[in-house]
């Protein structure tokens, strides 16, 4: 199937799941990360579960905080 | 590294962090990364800190999702964020470290800590958790005519 990813369209396996998708795109440090389906934000608890479908965009997203102290 | 950014820019950065005061401002850089190996901030977003503190910030999402899309349409690259600190030096703090999860990342840091005389400065962060290192960037501000 075809989806695109963070602006790439990409051709991936039937089935794939968040999961699997952050490790087949070998993202740094993926426990920091955000990720939005069709711009809906998805709980990192459901990355496993959460199965890609044809045309999904898929953004990942590294938060993004500090503090003054 | 050095790293640009226009004037005008800067003072956008800095009126909006006089605006949010006493929270902390921040926002997303953009810009593209040159051969000569000049890091060019060619854009600067001011989002919200949805945290609304003196001593934190936390990008809103929905806002960093809509600048990344923005960027990508207009052909900028992501340099990184900048944040104010309202009432403390312009270097990263503890948690600016621990948080700066981007090693590829500028983190420019706005100091209003002395009234009237905003400091911006850039850093590099680096390495595993615990034991970061930052290096300042030069940041060179480039008046327009």
């Amino acid at each position: 199937m075809n989806i695109t990813v963070a602006g790439t369209k990409k051709e991936v396996a039937d089935g794939l799941t968040v999961s699997a998708l952050i490790e087949l795109e070998q993202v740094e440090t993926p426990q920091y990360v955000t990720v939005s389906v069709n711009e809906e934000f998805i709980g990192s608890d459901t990355f496993d579960a959460h199965v890609l479908k044809e045309g999904d965009e898929v953004e990942f997203l590294y938060f993004m905080g500090g503090g003054a102290r | 590294m050095k790293i640009t950014i226009k004037k005008s820019d800067y003072d956008r950065i800095y009126e909006h962090a006089l605006k949010e005061r006493p929270d902390e401002a921040c926002g997303l850089i953009a810009g593209v990364d040159r051969e000569d190996g000049v890091r060019e901030i060619q854009k600067v977003y001011l989002l919200t800190n949805i945290d609304h503190t003196n001593e934190h910030f936390s990008i809103d999402p929905k806002e960093q999702l809509a600048s990344i899309k923005d960027m990508r349409a207009n052909g900028l690259s992501p340099l990184g964020n900048w944040h104010s600190h309202p009432e403390s030096p312009s270097r990263p703090s503890e948690e600016d470290k621990r948080l700066a999860n981007d090693s590829k990342a500028s983190y420019l840091i706005l100091s209003l800590q002395e009234e009237g005389n905003p400091v911006l400065n850039a850093f590099h962060v680096e390495g595993e958790q615990g034991a970061r290192t930052v290096r300042k960037e030069e940041l060179i501000v480039i008046e327009e005519e």
